[in-house]
């Protein structure tokens, strides 16, 4: 499962609205591309379906369903819930620890330990396609690895912690073109286990990746719909000026 | 016209000119007179340790007898300092524990989890402390401390529990600031990928947070030993100061240290004696006691730079 529906979804910082009202609803096991300007929300709206924006004191209002429950009704666990709903950051961020290490973090915290564990970070390392790069130095520290390398020990690591949704905040946006292009396979392969929503700046990644893409602007969701649809008959002007390049 | 200017360009280019010429005789004694106080920190050291060591050698060439001898009794020409040395390192490790235990946690909570209120109202009176001269705070722990365990604990009251005390507030505000600036240099990348990962704000803190804060932390530690070590006038007042100083066996004891054993004889030593010569040497094993963990402190800030540059932290 991870199906995602928003009902009404507002998220201020302070007075400013960051995303007005924004009703969605992402299928589970498929990838939804978030795409539109900067400043338009995206990230906010990715970080509200994990309670990231939290962390910044920024206010939620509005409902987000994950399988059927609100996860801001107050009694979620919001650490069980970022357990379900993992994510991948801009920047590649493994920790400053081995290559197993970083994998093992989330398995370790929620108790997991020796063989299980050694089970679980091989899995996640292979459904990464890092572990043939890999599998040879996993003490070595993961600081040592390429840019793209490092965002896919990113990816192992949010997979190790066994989440049903995986969000992704322009996970490309650091990387050279080859990086981008494998990262990208990946989430095609991952989408058969993991519902998937990425915030992308390129709209060609879009276009590549995803089967729908929610076109926000200015923390409003203007049109969501499948990706071809949007990107070949876009039905609201604004869609169709950002993606053919008139703004943006 | 076009001639004009041509000339008037040539002049400005003139005036620039000789502007730099008369600036670089100008800029030149400036750099030296900046050369002179640059270097005049490495001749005040210089000549300190210089004076120091020149007056010490009588005593330290006494070796062993001196650095090892269990007995100082400068009536009967005795010079041991080890006694002294030991209750030096007791009661500045003491001090050390007391406030790691009380300011690492403060760190920890500043750092996390305080209000942006609260953390205002703590950290300036945090900085006040540092602020409020030794012998204040000696006259209170005479006045507060020593009173306290004397009637509770039993003995007389000054010793090393008493030293611990005040030692440990005087050490507090340091470890405290550089232990908060260590856990706030932890970039907030690895806080939100833990959490992310449904780690608590706790595991975070023990798993990530003090893992990559410890070099910080530990400098501030090793400061702070620095400090107590070296601090003389609070910990003179509170100490008790036997005039045979002892191993000390329990921390209700009264106990002298290198400071203050220098502090209390300088007045009635006499001038080319073994004992003027036995009391430089003591200035001497401290200097070298503090000099090493400064060294210390900036070896280990110095190590977590490079690491994390070669990226060869292990976790």
């Amino acid at each position: 499962m991870g199906l995602i529906e928003t009902e009404d979804l507002s998220v201020l910082y302070g007075d400013v609205p960051a995303i007005k009202r924004v009703n969605i609803e992402i299928e589970a096991n498929k990838i939804t591309a978030v795409i539109g300007p900067s400043g338009c929300g995206k990230t906010t709206f990715l970080r509200a379906l994990n309670r990231m924006n939290e962390l910044n004191g920024a206010r939620t209002d509005g409902k987000v369903l994950i399988d059927g429950e609100n996860i801001y009704n107050g009694n979620t666990d919001v650490n069980m819930l970022r357990r379900r709903v993992g994510m991948v950051f801009q920047q590649p961020n493994p920790f400053p620890m081995s290559i197993f290490d970083n994998v093992a973090y989330g398995p370790r915290i929620h108790g997991i330990r020796n063989n299980k564990l050694k089970r679980i970070v091989e899995e996640s390392l292979r459904k990464a396609a890092l572990w043939e790069e890999v599998h040879d130095r996993l003490d070595s520290s993961a600081l040592m690895l390429s840019g793209g390398q490092q965002q896919r020990l990113c990816i192992a690591r949010a997979l190790a912690v066994n989440p049903e949704i995986i969000l992704f905040d322009e996970p490309c946006s650091a990387l050279d073109p080859i990086s981008t292009a494998r990262i990208e396979a990946l989430l095609r392969e991952l989408k058969k286990d993991y519902t998937i929503v990425i915030v992308t700046h390129n709209m060609q990644q879009a276009a590549r990746v995803s089967d729908y893409t929610a076109f926000f602007l200015m923390g409003e969701l203007i049109e969501f719909d499948e990706t071809t649809r949007i990107f070949e008959r876009p039905k609201d002007k604004r869609t169709e000026d950002y993606i053919t390049g008139r703004f943006g | 016209m076009k001639k004009q200017q041509q000339q008037s360009a040539t002049t400005r280019f003139r005036s620039f000119k000789t502007r730099i010429a008369r600036g670089s005789t100008k800029e030149l004694l400036i750099e030296k007179a900046l050369f002179v106080s640059g270097i005049s920190s490495i001749l005040i050291v210089f000549f300190i340790v210089a004076f120091l060591v020149k007056e010490s050698l009588p005593a330290l060439a006494l070796g062993r007898v001196f650095l090892l001898g269990m007995r100082w009794s400068p009536g009967h020409n005795q010079f041991g300092i080890l006694p002294t040395i030991i209750s030096t390192f007791v009661v500045g490790l003491g001090a050390l524990a007391i406030a790691a235990a009380v300011g690492i946690p403060t760190a920890v909570y500043l750092a996390e989890f305080a209000p942006p209120w609260l953390r205002n109202v703590i950290k300036p009176c945090v900085d006040l402390l540092v602020g409020i001269p030794s012998v204040i705070l000696g006259f209170f722990g005479l006045m507060v401390f020593v009173p306290f365990i004397r009637d509770h604990f039993g003995g007389c009251g000054e010793s090393i529990l008493a030293g611990w005390l005040i030692l440990s507030i005087m050490t507090l505000p340091h470890v405290i600031s550089i232990s908060e600036d260590a856990i706030r240099g932890v970039p907030t990348a690895y806080r939100e990928a833990s959490l992310a990962l449904g780690a608590t704000d706790l595991v975070t803190i023990r798993l990530l947070i003090l893992p990559n804060a410890r070099s910080g932390i530990l400098a501030s530690l090793i400061l702070g030993m620095g400090n107590a070590i070296g601090e003389t006038m609070a910990v003179l007042m509170v100490i008790g100061n036997p005039h045979i100083p002892w191993i000390p066996h329990s921390v209700l004891e009264p106990v002298r240290v290198l400071t203050s054993t220098i502090v209390l004889e300088y007045s009635y030593m006499v001038w080319g004696s073994m004992h003027q010569h036995a009391l430089f040497a003591i200035g001497v094993v401290l200097f070298v006691i503090v000099a090493v963990l400064n060294i210390a402190t900036t070896a280990v800030l110095r190590e977590r730079t490079t690491t994390v540059i070669k990226g060869a932290v292990r976790g």
